[in-house]
C-alpha cells in the first residue's frame, strides 16, 4: 500500500465546530430539493425508494393474506389489483432503482475518486422523474387500480381491462427516463472522471457491476418506453398494432416487452452482485479471487442478458426452433453467474472472515442467489418450462433472485456503508438478529412455492384448489416473519440516526477510496484529489491507510506492499 | 494563475487553478468536461436509436406480413413533399455543421447566422409536415379518427416545385386539380392496384359485403406507424429547434468562445441524429413499392 | 407406472398422467439432484471457510491470493458441459411435446373469459369438463374468443397459450396414460375471474368413454352441425359441389396444398380454413375473385370448428407427411374409428332457397371492441 503524500489541508468547520460534511453543508428543504450533490440525491432516492418498498411490501402481505384460504379472502378484482400493484411498485419503483440509484449514486463517484457524477443536474432530474413516475403510479393505484399484472399483456391491457393502464404506462415511461439518466451518468462518469491512477482494472467490482448495469439500462429501457407508448396509443386509438382483431400480433408485444424486461432482471441483480463483491472482499480482507473473471462476467451477463428474452415465450406459440435457440442462450447466461458464485466462495479461502452483519448478508446473498440461479436452469430447460411457466415455480425462482439476490445485496450494502452515509453505525446485535429472521422468513415464504408450482398452482390466482392450502399457509407464515425482519431493520436504521455510535472513517478496515474520506464525506468527497497507486482490494493495517486530507486522522507513512497480485496468468 | 495539467502518467497533479468561468466545479479541466458532455450525448443518442428501433421493428414485422397494404398506404403519401423535406433536412445538417465549425473558430456572428439558417430549415420541415398531416386528416386516413379506406376524396398534392412553394406559404397551387391526368397519386395507385381490386386503391366503390376488416385495417396500421414514427420524429425536431433557439440567443449574447462551445457541438450531434432518422424514415414510409 | 429416482419427492409431484410426464419428471429430478449437489458443495465450502478462517484478531491481514486459471477454467467449463446436457434433454422433451402426432383424436377447445368450452368430433359439447379416453393420443385444437388464455393440465405436464388472431389455431397434444380426474387451469392471466377459469379433465377407459359418448349428444356430430351451418350461413350458395366456378370447391381440400393468387402455396389446415372464414381476403385461391364476405362476428369459434369438421368430412383425407416440429398442427387424421370422415357429403341437400347472409348484423357480444372505420 502506498500513497503519494498529499499536502493536508485542514477540513473546514461548521459554525458549531463540527467538520463540514455533505449533510451539514446546507440546511433547509431547498438545500435538499435543489441539491446537485450525488450523495444528497442518493439520500433523496433512499427515502423515496424505501417509501415505495414499504408500500410494495404491504401489498405483498395482502397477497399472502388473501391466499390463506382457498377461496381467497378478497374478491378476485381486488386481488388482481393487489398483485399488479405489488409487481409494478416493486419492479419499477424499488428493484430497478434501489441499488444503482441509492448506493451507486452515493458511492460510484467516491469509489473512483471523483467529486461528483458527470452531470449533477441530470442526476437531480433523474430523481424528479422518479418522483413524477411515483406520483403517476400512486394515482393509478389509488384511483381504481390496475388489473393487468405488471406485464401488461395485450390484448387484455389494450382492449379488455377497465383499469388505469394508461396512467400506469405513462408512469413507467417516466420511470424509464429516470433510469436512463442515471445510466448515462454512470457510464460517462466511469469513462471520464476516474482519479489519477485509477485504471480500469483497479476499479472496485462494484463499479464494474454498475457499468454493466448502466449498459443494460441504456440499451433496454428505451425499448420498454416505446413498447409502452405503442401500447398506450393502441389503448387510446385501437389501431391494431397489438390487436389480433385487426391483424396485429399480441406476441410482438411480448417480444418487445421482454426485450427490456428480461435484461431488467440484470438491472436489478447486477448492482447487487457488485455490492456482494465489496461485502465479501472487505469483510474477509481478501482480494476477490479471479478479479478479472468477476469483472468480465458482469459484462458478459449484460451482453448475454439481451439475447434470452424469448425464454419467456416458450409456450406463447413462438416457433419451437426459436424456443430451442433461446433455451441454449439462457444456459449460456447462467455461466457468468456461476463464475461469480465460485469466485466469491474461493475469496473466503484463507481470508480473515468477520462475523459482522454485512458479511452475513453477503453469504445470505450467495446462498439464496445460488438457489435462485440453479432453479433458473429448471425454467431454461424447455421441457420443464412448459410445465412450470406461469406457475408458482417461476414466482419462487424470481423471488429467490430478486429478493434473495437484489434485496439482500441492497440491505447488505446499506449495512456496510450505513456509517459512511449517515455518520452513525447501526446496532450490530439487532442487525444480525434481523438478518437471520429475514433469511428464515424468506425461505419459508418462497421455498414452498417451488413445490406448489411444480404441483401446478398457476400464478395470479385469487382462489385455488384446496389441496394447495397447506403450502400457501406456510408461505404466508414465512411472509409474516420476513415482514417482521424488515420492520426491525427499518426501525434500528432510523434509531441509529440519532443514537448510533459515531462512525469512523473506516470502520471495517476495508480497502477502497470511499474509506479514505471522512464519514460522512465532505461535499466534494475528498479534500484533495486522490491519486491511486494501489490495486483493487489491497488491504493494509488500518493505521497505514491515510484518510485523505485530514490531519487529525492517523496518517502514518505508507508502506509499500509486495506487488504480487492482480495477475491471473 | 492558469490551469496547469501535467500528464505525467499515471497520476495527474493538479495545481490550484483558476477555473474557466464555465468549468463546473466537479471537473478538473475544460477538456474533461467537454469529453464527458460528448460521451454523454453519444450514449443518449444510442438510447434514442433503441427507442426508434422498437417502432422500426414493428414496421418491419407488419410490412413483411401486410406488404400490399403497406404499399397501398405508402402510395397515398406525397413523394414530392417527402423528397422536398429530405432535401430540407440535409441542407439543415449542412448549416448545423457550419455553425459548429464557426463555433470552433470562435466566430460568434457566423454561429448565430448558421444557427438561424438551421432553425429556418427545421421550421420549413415542420411546416411541410403540417401540410401533409392536414392532407391525411382531410383524406380520412388518420388512424385514430374517422379512418376510411379506400380514400373517397383526395387532398391537393403538389407535383412540381412551384406548387410546393405556393403551398408552403398557404396559397393555392396553380396546378390544383387533384384528379388531373398527370396526377402522380391517382395515376399510380389506380393503375397499379386496379387489377387487385378496388379496395386496394382510390375512389372505387367496394361492395359492402366484400369489405374485409383485413385490408383496410392493415392500411390503417401502416398509417398508424406512419403517424407514430413521423410524429416522434417531429417531436424531436421541435425539441431540437427549441435548443437551437436557446443557443442562438446565448451565442448572440457572446456566451460561446473557442474554448467553450460544447453545447453547440452536442446540439449538432443531436440534430444530425434526428436527420439520420429521417433518412431512414423517408424510404421506409414513402417509397414502399414505388418503382413505377 | 411411477418410477422416481427420488421416491421421497413423490408428494411434490402431480400425478404422471400423460405419456411424456415421466420424462419431464426425470429431467426435473436430475435438475433437483444437480441443484442439491452444487448447493451442498458451495454451502459446505462457505460454512467450512466461515468457521476455519474466522477473524481471530482485529488487525490481521491475510495474504492476498491472486487467483487460478485452472480453477477458473474448471468452473467455467464443467458447469457449461452440465448445462449443455440439461439443454439438450429439455429440448428433446420439448420437441416431443410439440410434435403433433398423426393419429390423434381431435378435441376442439375454445377459451373465453372465463370458461373452457370443449367439442368432441362426435358432437358432445362440454364446459369446464372434459372427458378423454385413456391411451389415445389427443390433439387439442384451440382458439380464444377474447384475450390470451393458456391451456394447462398439470397432470399431463402440458401447457400452451392460446393467442387470439384470425389466422391462428394453437395446437398441442397429450396421451393420457392414467384414468382419473385432473385439474384444468388457465395459466395466462386473463382478467377478473382468471382463477375461476378452471375445470376437470376426466380420463376414462375406452369402454366408459364409448358409453359416455353414446349418452347425451343429440345434436349429431360436429360435422353434421357443420353441414347445417354450411347451409344456414349460405356458404353452399357459392361453394357448391356442382361448381359453377365462382368459388373454390371444398371437397377433399383439407390438408392439401392450395395455390394462392400471389403464387404462395398454403396447406388447407384448420388455421387456414379459420382464416378464410374470418378474413377471406387475406389469402385468395388462384383463379378466383376476392368476393367472399367476412364472417367475423357471425360465427362463434365453436361454429367455425364445426365448419372445419364438416369440410374435413367431405372428401377423403390424403396421407401427406406431417411436418414434425411445427406449432400449427397442419397434420392430417388418418382416420381411426372415431374419425367422422366416413360421413357422406351433405351437399346434395343444398338448394337455391338459401338466403344470403345479412351483412349488417349485430356485433357479437363477446367482442367488446369493434373495428371502427372500415365502413363508409
Amino acid at each position: 500500500m502506498s500513497m503519494t503524500p498529499l499536502t493536508a489541508t485542514a477540513g473546514r468547520l461548521t459554525s458549531e465546530g463540527e467538520p463540514l460534511n455533505y449533510l451539514n453543508n446546507g440546511h433547509g428543504l431547498k438545500s435538499w430539493l435543489l441539491t446537485k450533490d450525488h450523495k444528497r440525491i442518493a439520500l433523496l432516492y433512499l427515502f423515496s425508494v424505501s417509501f415505495f418498498f414499504i408500500i410494495g411490501g404491504i401489498f405483498a402481505l395482502l397477497i399472502r393474506i388473501n391466499l390463506l384460504s382457498p377461496e381467497g379472502l378478497f374478491n378476485p378484482d381486488t386481488y388482481n389489483r393487489i398483485f399488479t400493484a405489488h409487481g409494478i411498485i416493486m419492479v419499477f419503483l424499488f428493484l430497478v432503482p434501489a441499488v444503482p440509484a441509492v448506493l451507486g449514486n452515493f458511492l460510484l463517484p467516491i469509489m473512483i475518486g471523483a467529486k461528483d457524477l458527470a452531470f449533477p443536474k441530470i442526476n437531480l432530474l433523474s430523481w424528479y422523474c422518479y418522483v413524477v413516475a411515483g406520483i403517476f403510479l400512486t394515482v393509478a393505484l389509488i384511483a381504481g387500480g390496475i388489473d393487468t399484472g405488471w406485464t401488461f399483456y395485450t390484448p387484455y391491457s389494450t382492449s379488455y381491462s377497465n383499469s388505469n393502464v394508461l396512467l400506469a404506462g405513462v408512469g413507467i415511461f417516466i420511470a424509464g427516463f429516470s433510469s436512463i439518466l442515471t445510466g448515462i451518468n454512470f457510464i460517462v462518469t466511469v469513462h471520464t472522471m476516474r482519479a489519477p491512477g485509477m485504471t480500469w482494472f483497479r476499479l472496485p467490482l462494484f463499479i464494474w457491476a454498475h457499468y454493466a448495469t448502466a449498459l443494460v439500462i441504456m440499451l433496454g429501457t428505451p425499448v420498454l418506453a416505446i413498447t409502452l407508448s405503442l401500447m398506450a396509443l393502441e389503448r387510446v386509438a385501437h389501431v391494431g398494432i397489438f390487436d389480433p382483431a385487426m391483424g396485429g400480433d399480441p406476441v410482438l408485444f411480448q417480444h418487445m416487452f421482454w426485450f427490456y424486461s428480461h435484461p431488467a432482471v440484470y438491472i436489478m441483480v447486477l448492482p447487487a452482485m457488485g455490492v456482494v463483491s465489496e461485502l465479501i472482499a472487505n469483510l474477509a480482507r481478501k482480494n476477490i479471487f479471479g478479479y478479472k473473471f468477476v469483472a468480465m462476467s458482469s459484462l458478459a451477463i449484460a451482453v448475454f442478458g439481451f439475447l434470452v428474452w424469448g425464454h419467456h415465450l416458450f409456450v406463447s406459440t413462438q416457433s419451437i426452433y426459436l424456443g430451442i435457440i433461446f433455451s441454449f442462450l439462457s444456459y449460456a447466461v447462467a455461466i457468468p453467474s456461476a463464475i461469480k458464485v465460485f469466485n466469491w466462495t474461493a475469496t473466503l479461502f484463507k481470508g480473515s472472515i468477520s462475523y459482522d452483519t454485512p458479511m452475513i448478508y453477503g453469504l445470505g446473498f450467495i446462498g439464496l442467489f445460488l438457489i435462485g440461479g440453479m432453479t433458473g436452469l429448471f425454467v431454461a430447460a424447455l421441457g420443464i418450462d412448459v410445465h412450470v411457466t406461469d406457475t408458482y415455480f417461476v414466482i419462487a425462482h424470481f423471488h429467490y433472485v430478486m429478493v434473495g439476490g437484489s434485496l439482500m445485496g441492497f440491505l447488505g450494502g446499506m449495512h456496510l456503508w450505513w456509517g459512511k452515509i449517515t455518520g452513525r453505525m447501526y446496532p450490530e446485535y439487532w442487525a444480525r438478529a434481523a438478518m437471520v429472521i429475514q433469511f428464515v422468513g424468506f425461505n419459508l415464504t418462497f421455498f414452498p412455492q417451488f413445490i406448489l408450482g411444480y404441483l401446478g398452482m398457476p400464478r395470479r390466482y385469487a382462489a385455488y384448489p384446496p389441496e394447495f392450502q397447506v403450502l400457501h399457509v406456510l408461505s404466508t407464515a414465512g411472509a409474516t416473519i420476513l415482514g417482521l425482519g424488515m420492520l426491525i431493520t427499518i426501525i434500528y436504521f432510523i434509531w441509529s440516526l440519532k443514537n448510533g455510535e459515531r462512525a469512523p472513517a473506516n470502520p471495517w478496515g476495508a480497502s477502497g477510496l470511499e474509506w479514505r474520506t471522512s464519514s460522512p464525506p465532505p461535499t466534494e468527497n475528498f479534500l484533495e484529489t486522490p491519486v491511486v497507486t494501489w490495486e483493487a482490494y489491497e488491504f493494509a493495517p488500518i493505521e497505514t491507510m491515510d484518510v485523505l486530507g485530514y490531519p487529525g486522522d492517523p496518517g502514518k507513512p505508507s508502506q509499500p506492499v509486495p506487488a504480487e497480485h492482480g495477475t491471473e496468468d | 494563475m492558469a490551469l496547469i495539467e501535467t500528464e505525467t502518467a499515471p497520476e495527474r497533479i493538479e495545481l490550484h487553478a483558476e477555473h474557466h468561468p464555465h468549468l463546473a466545479h466537479h471537473f478538473e479541466s475544460m477538456e474533461q468536461q467537454r469529453e464527458a458532455g460528448t460521451l454523454g450525448m453519444w450514449w443518449f443518442l444510442l438510447t434514442e436509436i433503441m427507442f426508434f428501433g422498437g417502432m422500426f421493428l414493428a414496421y418491419t414485422v407488419y410490412r413483411h406480413i401486410y406488404f400490399d397494404a403497406f404499399a397501398a398506404g405508402s402510395n397515398v403519401l406525397s413523394i414530392w413533399w417527402g423528397t422536398f423535406n429530405t432535401a430540407v433536412l440535409i441542407a439543415s445538417s449542412l448549416t448545423m455543421a457550419l455553425a459548429v465549425f464557426h463555433a470552433q473558430m470562435g466566430n460568434s456572428r457566423k454561429v448565430v447566422r448558421f444557427l438561424l439558417f438551421t432553425i429556418i430549415l427545421g421550421t420549413i420541415f415542420l411546416r411541410v409536415k403540417y401540410i401533409e398531416y392536414s392532407d391525411k386528416f382531410e383524406e380520412h386516413v388518420f388512424p385514430a379518427g374517422d379512418f376510411r379506406w379506400p380514400i373517397e376524396h383526395e387532398a391537393n398534392r403538389p407535383n412540381n416545385v412551384g406548387d410546393m412553394l405556393l403551398m408552403l406559404i398557404g396559397a393555392e397551387p396553380l396546378n390544383s386539380s387533384p384528379q388531373g391526368p398527370e396526377h402522380a397519386f391517382s395515376v399510380k395507385v389506380t393503375t397499379k392496384y386496379a387489377e387487385k381490386g378496388p379496395y386496394y386503391g382510390v375512389g372505387g366503390q367496394v361492395p359492402e359485403e366484400v369489405q374485409d376488416p383485413g385490408f383496410g385495417g392493415h392500411v390503417r396500421m401502416y398509417f398508424w406507424l406512419y403517424f407514430a414514427m413521423t410524429g416522434f420524429h417531429a417531436l424531436h425536431m421541435i425539441i431540437g429547434i427549441g435548443l437551437l433557439l436557446m443557443l442562438a440567443w446565448q451565442a448572440r449574447k457572446g456566451k460561446f468562445s473557442r474554448e467553450y462551445h460544447s453545447y453547440i457541438e452536442l446540439t449538432g450531434l443531436y440534430w444530425h441524429f434526428v436527420d439520420i432518422v429521417w433518412i431512414f424514415l423517408f424510404p421506409l414510409l414513402y417509397l414502399v413499392d414505388r418503382h413505377l | 407406472m411411477i418410477h422416481h429416482s427420488l421416491l421421497a419427492m413423490s408428494w411434490m409431484l402431480p400425478e404422471q398422467a400423460s405419456s411424456y410426464a415421466p420424462e419431464v419428471d426425470h429431467l426435473y429430478e436430475f435438475l433437483v439432484g444437480t441443484t442439491i449437489f452444487f448447493c451442498v458443495l458451495i454451502f459446505a465450502a462457505i460454512l467450512f471457510f466461515f468457521v476455519k478462517y474466522r477473524r481471530r484478531s482485529s488487525d490481521e491481514i491475510p495474504r492476498p491470493i491472486a487467483g487460478s486459471m485452472v480453477l477458473e477454467s474448471a468452473w467455467t467449463i464443467i458447469p457449461f458441459i452440465i448445462s449443455l446436457f440439461m439443454f439438450a434433454w429439455g429440448a428433446k422433451i420439448y420437441l416431443q411435446e410439440y410434435t403433433i402426432p398423426n393419429d390423434a383424436l381431435d378435441i376442439y377447445v375454445v377459451g373465453k373469459q372465463w370458461m373452457w368450452k370443449f367439442q368432441h368430433p362426435e358432437g358432445q359439447r362440454e364446459i369446464n369438463e372434459l372427458h378423454l379416453p385413456v391411451g389415445r393420443k389427443i390433439r387439442f385444437i384451440m382458439a380464444t374468443e377474447d384475450v390470451i388464455h393458456s391451456f394447462f393440465i398439470p397432470a399431463f405436464r402440458m401447457k400452451e397459450d392460446i393467442v387470439p388472431g384470425p389466422n391462428r389455431y394453437t395446437t398441442v397434444w397429450a396421451e393420457p396414460t392414467m384414468t382419473g380426474q385432473f385439474h384444468i387451469f388457465c395459466a395466462e392471466y386473463c382478467g377478473t375471474s382468471h382463477s375461476g377459469m378452471i375445470g376437470w379433465v376426466t380420463v376414462m377407459n375406452d369402454r366408459d368413454y364409448q358409453n359416455w359418448l353414446s349418452g347425451g349428444a343429440a345434436e349429431g356430430s360436429m360435422a353434421d352441425r357443420g353441414a347445417s351451418l354450411f347451409q344456414q350461413l349460405g356458404c353452399i350458395t357459392c361453394h357448391r359441389s356442382d361448381a359453377q366456378g365462382q368459388c373454390p370447391r371444398l371437397e377433399g381440400i383439407y390438408g392439401k396444398e392450395q395455390l394462392m393468387s400471389d403464387g404462395q402455396k398454403v396447406v388447407a389446415d384448420d388455421s387456414y380454413i379459420r382464416e378464410s372464414v374470418l378474413s377471406p381476403l387475406a389469402k385468395i385461391v388462384a383463379g378466383y375473385q376476392p368476393i367472399m364476405p367476412s364472417f367475423q362476428g357471425q360465427v362463434s369459434e365453436e361454429q367455425i370448428q364445426e365448419l372445419i369438421a364438416y369440410i374435413k368430412s367431405i372428401g377423403p383425407p390424403e396421407t401427406t407427411n406431417a411436418t414434425p416440429g411445427t406449432m400449427k398442427g397442419s397434420t392430417k387424421i388418418s382416420a381411426p374409428g372415431s374419425n367422422p370422415a366416413a360421413k357422406p357429403p351433405i351437399m346434395t341437400t343444398g338448394g337455391a332457397t338459401i338466403v344470403a347472409p345479412q351483412t349488417e348484423k349485430a356485433q357479437p357480444a363477446q367482442l367488446p371492441q369493434q373495428t371502427p372505420g372500415q365502413n363508409q
